[in-house]
């Protein structure tokens, strides 16, 4: 491969500083009592504990699974921390109580957390290793009745929804990481748009892990009631270490009759460097049940970081005529490897999802969808489309499609669509003759490639996602 | 057309080039100046296409002899995007797709990127519109192709046209039309044709690389040369292409071995 491409698939990681903060650190380990350090330390409910131990006993039952394609070194859960926060007071009253150490890494990071200088129009909870900073227009919120605070903060002042809705639509037995983050998650997100409610701005969290050899298990929870509409966006970064960090979140949506959710995510953890050297490890369950009638769940991903990513954001259609979505663009270079995809789970009448997913594999990479399509014999008049399309860039990169489809009722409609393409010397060639030089050549083709999920998101995070890409790919952005 | 006084755009001295090792340019000569029309022939594997792409500065050819002067300046000092600012056009015999790119972005980040290298004010998207539609008229091509993918799902012709129509945009110094003519049908050969024809000035310089005499009933060459086993081996004028019609290429190779014997 030519030395252009070379340059451009290899430039750095920006997002690698570590901010120099005193934190509370718990000690290496996981077991009973690491789960009721962590419990206490948030001044958590009993139901809460149980809920823990629970998974923690169901945890230790389940194997690791090995069913990816990715190949990594057994993670010894033993000798990562659990819980890791910044030293800090322990009630904020205000954005100026927040260390400012801790505002210039949000800053630096392009997330500012004072209002008057915050993101027009997006509200933002961030989450620094183990816990939530902060959170950006919370009272203007709400003023509408919708609850935009950490999951902590949920757990305390709300806790009849979070117990309402907590693990039922991913179970704390569901999978290996789901079962262990249930029994050691330490913050995360929580919304509540009440019934009828048009959330007025995008919301999001900003996930940071800043602490070496710390787990950052991360727990989600967004409702939407009847007709209640809400996007929200999250983005991810972390320290260029050469250790690896473990990365287990649960992301959970629930969407009642005539809601509608957006989930939009930038991942963009540190992915190791080109030996392979470092680089998260991002085991994620995120699953969202379409519950009620005529509901809207649409995931869209882009994943560009990472050492190892193991993530399939789900629908349960079981609301009839209810629809789930999922875009995603998911880039590899180095050595970096990437499981993910999607399940489409079609319980109810007339139900209706779409797959498009995009994967681009650079350097000796390897990039693998991995995609369940559902119809269950109640599913009468259930459609699917799905279309997986594998860009390689250069001559050692690996591009996979596993594609699950199984149907169970006669008037089910499935369609599956698939392509790879390459970037190679015969495309860079014809842009060369047209005066375009290579850099500018990869950019317009990979903008080209994804722009079937770049329009699914918001503008702001359009705009970070085609940087991003930039970054990770390219120079500039045609 | 042949004009007194006008000045060389190409000079090709004893080029030699290699593809995975293999010599496939074997000690050419070749001049070219402004206003002439210049059509390379010859049987398949004679080099005509490599000598193309090694003018447009490939990479999976190596010239191991030989210059190539373009514009009196060392040709090979550029790298092929430079070469194209510079003003060398090839239509490629296989335009290559680009999914997901349309065709108007495309032609207009090619189009800016050589008038900005001119000196020239770039087009925004709609002054660009409306400039590529009156080019596109020339070739008979509808607008829809602007909103297409750049070549996927063309039909050979459409390729065809879509090449000559970038021509028409980065009014090239000099073109090299590689088998232009395959793949087309008789009534889009007379469109291109024609469009090439009325692209073609006393100040540029066209070389068109053709296996049949049929596109040079369209497009009038003012120069004839056979090419084989990688060097020119007769040079006429449009009649030797007629000739060749009738007689075949082993004919000129015969001849040639002849004349060589004689010398």
């Amino acid at each position: 491969m030519s030395q252009v491409l070379q340059d451009l698939v290899n430039r750095p990681y920006k997002h690698g500083f570590i901010t120099d903060i005193e934190s509370d650190v718990a000690p290496k380990g996981l077991n009973e009592d690491t789960i009721r350090m962590i419990s206490a330390k948030k001044s958590e409910p009993d139901w809460l504990l149980e809920f823990r131990l629970k998974s923690y006993q169901a945890w230790l039952k389940m194997e690791e699974p090995e069913w990816a394609n990715v190949h990594y070194p057994k993670i010894d859960l033993q000798a990562i921390s659990y819980y890791a926060a910044p030293k800090q007071k322990p009630k904020l009253n205000s954005m100026d109580e927040v260390d400012p150490e801790l505002l210039r890494t949000f800053e630096k990071l392009g997330v500012p957390l004072h209002e008057r200088m915050a993101l027009a129009g997006v509200a933002v909870d961030v989450v620094f290793d183990s816990v939530s900073v902060a959170t950006t227009y919370k009272a203007k919120l709400a003023e509408v009745g919708i609850i935009f605070c950490s999951m902590s903060e949920a757990v305390m002042e709300h806790p009849e929804l979070v117990q309402k809705y907590l693990g039922t639509v991913v179970p704390t037995g569901d999978n290996y990481f789901a079962a262990l983050n249930s029994a050691v998650f330490t913050d995360g997100s929580f919304c509540f748009i009440p019934k009828g409610v048009k959330c007025p701005m995008d919301l999001s969290t900003y996930f940071r892990i800043n602490t070496e050899e710390t787990g950052q298990f991360e727990r989600t929870l967004i409702i939407a009631e009847e007709g209640a509409t809400v996007s929200y966006l999250e983005g991810c970064t972390a320290p260029a270490f050469s250790s690896n960090q473990l990365h287990a979140a649960v992301v959970e949506l629930v969407a009642l009759d005539n809601a509608d959710i957006k989930y939009s995510t930038v991942q963009n953890w540190y992915a190791g460097d080109e030996k392979g050297v470092g680089g998260v490890y991002n085991f994620v369950t995120k699953r969202g049940l379409a519950k009620g009638v005529n509901s809207r769940i649409s995931w869209t991903q882009v994943e560009t970081g990472s050492a190892i990513t193991w993530k399939y954001p789900s629908v349960i259609l079981r609301g009839d005529n209810s629809v789930g979505e999922f875009y995603s663009v998911a880039v590899t270079n180095h050595l970096q490897q990437a499981d993910t995809g999607t399940k489409m789970v079609h319980l109810g009448k007339n139900t209706r999802s779409t797959i498009v997913s995009k994967g681009i594999s650079a350097g000796r990479s390897n990039n693998s969808y991995r995609g369940l399509v559902k119809i269950t014999p109640p599913a009468a008049g259930a459609r699917n489309y799905s279309q997986c399309d594998s860009m390689l860039i250069g001559e050692q990169s690996g591009a996979n499609t596993f594609p699950y489809i199984q149907v169970r009722n006669n008037s089910a409609q499935v369609e599956h669509e698939a392509s790879t393409s390459k970037i190679g010397e015969d495309q860079l060639f014809y842009f060369a003759q047209r005066g375009i030089d290579a850099e500018a050549a990869v950019s317009m083709i990979i903008n080209g490639f994804c722009k079937d999920v770049f329009q699914q998101l918001p503008m702001e995070f359009a705009v970070e996602a085609t940087q991003l890409l930039g970054l990770k790919l390219e120079g500039s952005v045609g | 057309m042949i004009y007194q006084d006008s000045k060389p755009i190409l000079q090709v001295h004893g080029l030699c080039a290699t593809v995975n090792g293999i010599e496939i340019l074997k000690d050419l000569d070749f001049t070219v100046k402004s206003g002439e029309v210049h059509a390379i022939m010859g049987p398949n594997g004679s080099g005509k296409s490599t000598f193309a792409k090694v003018l447009a500065g490939h990479t999976a050819y190596e010239v191991t002899a030989g210059s190539v002067l373009f514009e009196g300046k060392n040709l090979f000092e550029l790298e092929p995007d430079e070469r194209a600012r510079a003003g060398v056009f090839l239509a490629f015999q296989y335009p290559i797709e680009i999914p997901g790119v349309a065709n108007s972005q495309f032609l207009r980040l090619s189009y800016n990127t050589v008038q900005a290298q001119r000196g020239h004010e770039e087009l925004d998207p709609l002054e660009f519109d409306d400039f590529v539609r009156e080019k596109m008229k020339l070739l008979e091509m509808s607008p829809n192709f602007l909103d297409r993918s750049v070549n996927e799902g063309f039909s050979g012709g459409e390729k065809k046209r879509n090449e000559i129509l970038q021509m028409a945009l980065l009014d090239p110094r000099l073109a090299i039309l590689d088998e232009t003519d395959s793949g087309l049908d008789i009534d889009a050969l007379r469109v291109v044709a024609e469009g090439v024809n009325q692209l073609a000035t006393k100040d540029n310089a066209i070389i068109l690389v053709t296996h049949y005499q049929r596109l040079l009933n369209y497009i009038v060459p003012d120069f004839v040369h056979v090419m084989e086993a990688g060097r020119i081996i007769k040079t006429g004028g449009k009649e030797l292409a007629v000739e060749l019609e009738s007689r075949g290429y082993d004919w000129v190779g015969v001849e040639n071995n002849a004349t060589m014997a004689l010398s």
